[in-house]
């Protein structure tokens, strides 16, 4: 069923009972060409993509849970292609073209709001940093505006330039950057896969990763063995788990990352606004919650739930930076877990094993990706080649050395950023 | 959340700082090769349950192990890197620095 | 300013103490005691607010902090607190509040139109339309969605209230003083047990202040009065009223947030709220029930609310609530009419889909539905669907009893997931949940009072016979016991729209297009319907829109799902829980003992990391910090300058290890180092990356001391804190910091050596020669090293002698024709001879990359080297250290540009490095450049072309050695 206002419209006259399931909810089948485990954001476009682009069909997303309920589903909805280092710039830029088409491409509302985003500099050093990333950003043919303290002021007049502890130099302004409706992209994408004949398949935990002469033959799964051509491991945050199965160690640690929401509130930040120096972001959803976030909680952790250190540690940063949300009040914290690569850049490649894939390590940055993840596995999935824009995001460079993307600068080796 | 420094008894976690797996005690010798060094730089079981990790605490400058479930956050046992890394160093000579 | 609806003689306020306050500009009179909505209530206002989406006409529908609907601004001058609960707000003279979510007035909200196009926004109906044009999203659509959303408004001001934190230690925390925390922390408190005792609201008692019947034979007000006089006689006791428990965390952690000053006028002496850290060995949840609705067709009106918040309405505040109809299915919705009507309140009917005996002092209608209500801008009339037919009946207030969910919030904390009870139909906690936290009571369904109190007695008990103490037999007191008898009914099948979530407008009908449209699993539900995302997150609607997706999905309500609950309990503010955080108080300072001379002087301060540094030293006549820095820089070359570098880190290593340890933790050997010698030496990270530089001095045999960055100061303490520990804890070494022990200066210039004359015999030193060294009598150190590349000296004294051996050597060196420089012209001067800051050691560089890669020894291991050595950080490619030279001198250089081949486009494809340092020189009258390039070092004397777009810039650069200045290094070393 296409949506559009006019059909908004005509079903609100009948009482809206005409509309129709989002997506299916098929049995598995015995076999399938491509399966993938994990019906998050990443997973979901991932097979969206290999319907669409590559004209494939029979394709299975194994979900433990229901579809979008990991990391797609709680973060703090930020979208952006603002990064540095070769490899993260083409591939994060794909993604930023991928979500200006996206409404139209999943014909769903996911409400990607260009509202733009501005990251704050205190000293003079950081400036110099944030230019570099502005100047690559441009070389990649993105957008970036260096603005000088008066220019931050101009946009966020209600930040404290008098008081705050790390007095504000200016910001790197980016236009395109902004914020989407999570869930909504999940669902999109799941309503767009499915019409495209890919079977999502809800409460179905992989079990067990079949292999024979180091080439994937299926997996078993808590509503039986389903035999696969191939197997993507798309499981952000339990990937590790996943990756045993097949008798594999991934270069990635499971850490809390927390975010906030407050109640709702009318129109008062109209930007994403980054603090780094107090590792503090905040934007307002459409709703008018405040939605914003900080650090790691730095622990290992598949809790889902963070602790007081870091909550109180981003509510100062608020207080430090605009004083002026101090009445708004929490409404819900949560914690997601997150992939953690060494370097902090992300996988997509191929394993060992012959047929099986592997996608994660998207740290605290996978939400954006969601578009791209899904669009380059895809590829490599359907072409055994990397797609060129995440050709760097290979398994082997941190053994290697080559081609390390550690934006941070603060160690490609895990716990230093 | 509260950790049990063997030095100074139960403190909250704002004291510590995480170093992540107890691996990292495991230093292979300087030749040991890319793969080797590629498994205790990078490579992880990160368990979701029972684990091993390294915090330091701060105000006593202590570098502690936990056991820990990174479930539940329930911590097991702690006990000085000191001791650990002892053991481990008794047991692997040829990785003496 | 009547008070037209306050039943005399009757509630707990002070009548003795009249208060005035305002309501959307209306001055109404309260009384001492009395919230907002108490008071709105008793002068007749039913209407209070608007609702999110549809905007309704909405009342209050509780008493407590779960109220969904009566949200306020509350104002105090230029400040204005959005959100605020009527029903929690107690008021205090002049307080002034205001309704929120319209446009117009609160009887006349303009976008109430929305309610009459709801059939267009139905669940969800967002994600399928507002797409085209796509332009139209930003401009148009976005904008009008978020007028139309959002609920209270910010001032848009700083906020100027006075927040703060603290921490609290128990052995038990009991939370909530209904029956259940009186007597659970009174059996504690008598076992000697350090007890905290937090109750959300005002005052202590919980239901017992409003239906508590008789314990013991007294009221159970009183009973509880005199439980609370003896706690608050305890040492062992803290009552904390006023105190909501936020949330759960680990080990035993709780927050809290206190409401300190809220209820009062502003007063700058007392804070408003304190967030409070309460580590508990073990606590004890008594929070009690939550009464929950029935969906029927408009049960949203003002006048409608919950049983049991009428019930307090009525006896803890003395409102009239006029006509009432009860509509309920379990005892206690019927208990409640009973006592309302002793009470003299009219219940004009009793409604109760149960077939249960017509035997009361009140119309009963048994097996019997409400099935609508009238009443624009409050109830008027009730209809009811029974046995004779249906009726309309004339009522001014509707309460319904649908039930009570047990408040096991914070047992969710740490995502354990509940029990089904199918004998109370609600979510009960299961054990261990919350490790350490035991619910008791109601707060895990056992709801009569009798029942309350005994298990307050066992669960304190359990709790304090882990804790280790004793525990004296306690008598259980006498109280009612009355059976709960549930039927259960969630939503009324009558047509219409039935709420579920007051709050955020979700009706029964939402819940069923969720699962007609695939959004069946609870979380899908909850997502797209928004139930439960509300002010009070679902806590008065996620049971029942729970059971209402089992009924449309044909599933029994443990197969549909459970509900959870996350921190906070109550909304918290930002500023409570970021107390201390405004303005300075985010980071600490760190301050130079040449700090106050600094700033008498005139200096601008900047920020590194924690520490406050000097920019430059204006004098009369500079206007920019261009002439004073080219200025300090030229006094450097050509006299002599004085810099406060005391931010650097400082180890004191010592043993007979040191220097062994030392070369495990440096690239180079620093064993082989003289007595007397300092060398400069680079730590890596074990991945191979530089981590730090600095200098390493050997003061004696077995001691060293070695300088950090002052970035990485505390990193490299605790990096070489796990070496040592992990590695070799065998060996003889210790070491401490010292870095806020001594007081250090660079004196630097031709001239230098006047200038330490002037404060000390200053020793015979080479180049990299250290010595200790007596500066007036003070035991100190010098050190021959140069970060300027001029003679150089470092001169150190314990910190206490930090400011007046500053003077000195400032005066000094202004004899000699020189003075203090600052951090400007020490870039200047660093640049000039291609020094490394973190600006080029960034956390991506090896030493090779920075040209260093000799100073990894090939003899020893040390720390990242074996990392070091992997291909991709040693084959060809990489970017390399250069300087960087303007073609054409008058040219300006940016850092953050990047640089390409003089003929190629500036893209990412051709992007062959970027600058990371730039300064003007006043010694070589250009400005200078450091940066990466691909293969830098052999394509010295290149000229390639700077680009930096962002501002504009292109500029033709040399590419040549970092070294610009005095390359042979004859000047520092003379």
């Amino acid at each position: 069923m296409r949506y559009s206002g006019f059909r908004v419209f005509t079903q609100g006259l009948r009482g809206n009972t005409g509309w129709t399931p989002a997506w299916r909810k098929p049995a598995p089948k015995p076999a399938y060409d491509i399966v993938i485990i994990g019906g998050g954001g990443h997973g979901l476009s991932t097979a969206y993509y290999l319907a669409k682009n590559h004209g494939l069909k029979n394709i299975a997303v194994l979900e433990k849970g229901y579809l979008g309920g990991g990391n797609v589903g709680r973060n703090t909805t930020i979208v952006r292609a603002n990064y540095f280092l070769p490899g993260n710039q083409e591939f994060y830029s794909h993604s930023l073209k991928l979500w200006e088409g996206l409404e139209g491409e999943l014909n769903y509302n996911v409400m990607h709001s260009q509202r733009g985003l501005i990251n704050l500099f205190h000293s003079d050093g950081q400036r110099d940093a944030f230019a570099r990333r502005g100047n690559a950003m441009l070389a990649q043919g993105d957008d970036a505006i260096l603005l000088d303290r008066e220019g931050v002021r101009k946009h966020l007049p209600y930040l404290d330039f008098e008081q705050t502890r790390f007095p504000i130099y200016g910001g790197l302004y980016h236009p395109r950057g902004g914020t989407a409706r999570h869930d909504a992209v999940a669902w999109g994408y799941a309503r767009g896969a499915d019409r495209r004949g890919v079977d999502l398949i809800e409460n179905c935990e992989v079990t067990g990763i079949d292999i024979q002469n180091g080439k994937v033959t299926g997996v078993q799964t808590t509503r039986g063995p389903i035999r696969a051509k191939k197997v993507a491991m798309v499981a952000a945050g339990r990937s590790g788990q996943v990756a045993a199965m097949a008798g594999m160690r991934l270069p990635i640690e499971s850490h809390i990352l927390q975010a906030f929401v407050t109640e709702g509130l009318k129109p008062v930040i109209d930007h994403v606004v980054s603090f780094g120096m107090g590792h503090f972001y905040i934007s307002q959803s459409d709703k008018g919650g405040l939605v914003f976030g900080g650090d790691l909680d730095f622990y290992a952790s598949y809790a889902a739930r963070g602790n007081l250190p870091m909550v109180e540690h981003v509510m100062e940063a608020g207080m430090t930076l605009m004083p002026m949300i101090g009445r708004a009040k929490v409404l819900r914290s949560w914690g997601g877990i997150m992939d953690m690569s060494p370097d902090g850049s992300p996988i997509i490649d191929k394993t060992g094993v012959e047929g099986l894939y592997v996608n994660c390590g998207w740290n605290y940055g996978g939400f954006k990706a969601v578009p791209a993840s899904g669009y380059c596995l895809a590829h490599l999935i359907a072409t055994d080649q990397p797609h060129p824009v995440a050709a760097r995001f290979r398994l082997d460079r941190f053994r290697t050395g080559r081609g390390l993307m550690d934006e941070e600068g603060t160690g490609s080796q895990h716990n230093l950023h | 959340m509260r950790i049990p420094c063997p030095c100074c008894g139960s403190r909250d976690r704002r004291e510590f700082t995480y170093y992540g797996a107890a691996v990292f005690l495991d230093r292979p010798a300087p030749d040991a090769g890319l793969e080797a060094w590629d498994g205790y730089l990078h490579l992880r079981d990160n368990p979701a349950g029972v684990t091993r990790d390294l915090w330091y605490h701060d105000p006593c400058a202590a570098w502690i192990e936990v056991e820990r479930d990174t479930l539940t956050h329930r911590i097991l046992s702690t006990h000085l890197v000191e001791d650990a890394a002892a053991a481990l160093r008794a047991a692997r000579p040829e990785a003496q620095p | 300013m009547t008070q037209s609806h306050r039943i005399p003689g009757r509630g707990q306020i002070d009548r003795a103490r009249p208060v005035r306050f305002r309501f959307d500009g209306t001055l109404y009179e309260g009384f001492q005691g009395d919230t907002l909505a108490s008071a709105l209530l008793a002068n007749g206002v039913r209407l209070m607010a608007r609702s999110f989406k549809y905007h309704r006409p909405r009342g209050v529908m509780t008493a407590g902090a779960e109220d969904p609907s009566a949200l306020v601004e509350v104002i105090e001058g230029n400040q204005q607190t959005p959100n605020v609960r009527a029903s929690v707000q107690e008021i205090y003279e002049g307080l002034e509040a205001r309704s929120q979510n319209r446009m117009g007035p609160l009887s006349f909200d303009l976008l109430a139109v929305n309610d009459r196009l709801s059939p267009f926004f139905s669940a969800g109906f967002y994600y399928k339309t507002f797409m085209w044009p796509r332009a139209f999203w930003e401009r148009i659509y976005e904008p009008a969605i978020r007028r139309a959303a959002g609920l209270g408004s910010l001032s848009g001001h700083h906020d100027e209230g006075v927040y703060e934190k603290a921490w609290a230690h128990c052995d038990l925390l009991v939370i909530g003083s209904g029956p259940t925390g009186l007597i659970a922390a009174l059996t504690a408190a008598r076992a000697g047990a350090d007890v905290i005792l937090a109750e959300d609201d005002a005052r202590m008692g919980g239901r017992l202040l409003s239906d508590g019947g008789e314990i013991d034979g007294q009221p159970a007000r009183d009973w509880a009065a005199g439980v609370l006089t003896e706690l608050a006689g305890l040492r062992n006791v803290r009552l904390m009223p006023r105190t909501a428990v936020t949330g759960a965390y680990d080990d035993g952690t709780f927050g809290a947030l206190e409401r300190v000053g809220l209820h009062r006028a502003p007063d700058a002496e007392l804070p408003r709220e304190c967030f409070w850290r309460i580590h508990a060995r073990r606590a004890i949840l008594a929070a009690g029930a939550l009464e929950r609705p029935i969906a029927h067709p408009d049960n949203d009106r003002p006048g409608v609310m919950m049983a049991s918040g009428l019930h307090s309405y009525v006896s803890r505040w003395g409102v009239n609530p006029g006509r009432v109809v009860l509509f309920s299915n379990n005892d206690s919705g019927l208990a409640t009419a009973r006592a309302l009507t002793a009470q003299g309140i009219e219940v004009a009917a009793y409604v109760d889909p149960r077939e249960i005996p017509v035997t009361e002092d009140f119309p009963v209608y048994a097996g019997a539905q409400v099935t609508g209500t009238r009443g624009r801008l409050g109830l008027k009339t009730v209809e009811v669907r029974h046995k004779g037919g249906t009726s309309q009946i004339e009522a001014r207030t509707l309460g319904l009893a649908g039930g009570w969910n047990p408040t096991l919030h914070l047992t969710c904390h740490m995502n354990g997931r509940p029990d089904w009870s199918d004998a109370i139909a609600a979510f009960v906690p299961r054990d261990g949940m919350v490790p350490g936290l035991a619910a008791a009571g109601a707060a895990r369904g056992v709801f009569s009072t009798a029942g309350c109190l005994a298990d307050g007695v066992a669960v304190a008990a359990e709790a304090l016979n882990a804790l280790g103490f004793k525990t004296p037999g306690a008598k259980i007191p006498q109280a009612e016991d009355a059976p709960y008898a549930i039927a259960p009914l969630w939503a009324v099948d009558a047509g219409g729209r039935a709420w579920l979530d007051f709050a955020n407008d979700v009706t029964t009908k939402d819940v069923k297009l969720a699962a007609q449209e695939g959004y069946a699993s609870v979380e899908h539900m909850k997502r797209y319907t928004t139930q439960g995302m509300a002010p009070d997150q679902g806590k008065t609607s996620n049971v029942a829109a729970l059971a209402v997706l089992a009924e449309a999905t044909g599933r029994e309500i443990p197969q549909t799902g459970t509900t959870t609950f996350r921190p906070p309990f109550v909304p918290v503010s930002i500023a409570a829980m970021g107390a201390g955080g405004r303005g300075q108080g985010f980071a600490p300072k760190r301050l130079l003992t040449s700090d106050a001379k600094t700033r008498a002087m005139g200096a601008p301060m900047i920020e590194a990391g924690l520490w406050y540094r000097p920019s430059y030293f204006p004098r009369a006549g500079e206007t920019t910090w261009r002439e004073a820095c080219d200025r300090e820089v030229t006094m450097v070359r050509e006299a002599v300058g004085v810099c406060d570098v005391s931010t650097l880190g400082k180890i004191d290593v010592q043993g007979a290890d040191a220097g062994r340890f030392l070369d495990l933790v440096y690239t180079n050997a620093m064993s082989t180092l003289a007595v007397g010698r300092a060398r400069y030496g680079l730590m890596l990270r074990e991945d191979g990356m530089v981590m730090d530089d600095g200098t390493c001095a050997r003061l004696g045999e077995g001691q060293f001391l070695i300088t950090t960055t002052t970035a990485a100061a505390g990193l490299v303490m605790r990096h070489m804190d796990f070496v040592h520990q992990a590695f070799c804890a065998d060996w003889d070494v210790r070491f401490i910091s010292v870095t806020e022990s001594w007081a250090q200066f660079a004196v630097a210039g031709p001239k230098a050596r006047a200038v330490l004359a002037a404060v000390c015999t200053l020793p015979d030193l080479p180049f990299m020669g250290c010595a200790p060294v007596s500066v007036g009598g003070v035991a100190g150190r010098v050190f021959r090293i140069s970060f300027s590349g001029e003679l150089g000296y470092e001169v150190a004294v314990p910190t206490r002698y930090g400011a007046a051996l500053f003077d000195r050597l400032l005066a000094a060196a202004e004899a000699e024709g020189g003075g203090a420089y600052g951090m400007e012209a020490l870039n200047v001067l660093r640049v000039e001879k291609g020094f490394l800051t973190h600006a080029e050691i960034h956390g991506r560089v090896t030493a090779d990359d920075v040209g260093l890669g000799k100073m990894v020894s090939a003899k020893k291991d040390c720390i990242g080297k074996p990392a070091s050595q992997r291909p991709g950080l040693t084959e060809a490619g990489r970017e390399q250290l250069v300087g960087l030279m303007p073609v054409d001198r008058g040219d300006s250089l940016s850092a953050g540009a990047h640089l390409f081949n003089q003929h190629d486009a500036p893209t990412r494809e051709n992007d062959q490095g970027y600058v990371t340092s730039v300064a003007p020189s006043a010694t070589l009258g250009m400005w200078l450049g450091l940066g990466f390039l691909k293969d830098g070092r052999a394509r010295h004397g290149e000229v390639i072309r700077l680009e930096d777009g962002l501002r504009g810039k292109k500029v033709r650069v040399r590419v040549v050695d970092p070294v610009f200045f005095d390359p042979d290094g004859g000047r520092m070393r003379g």
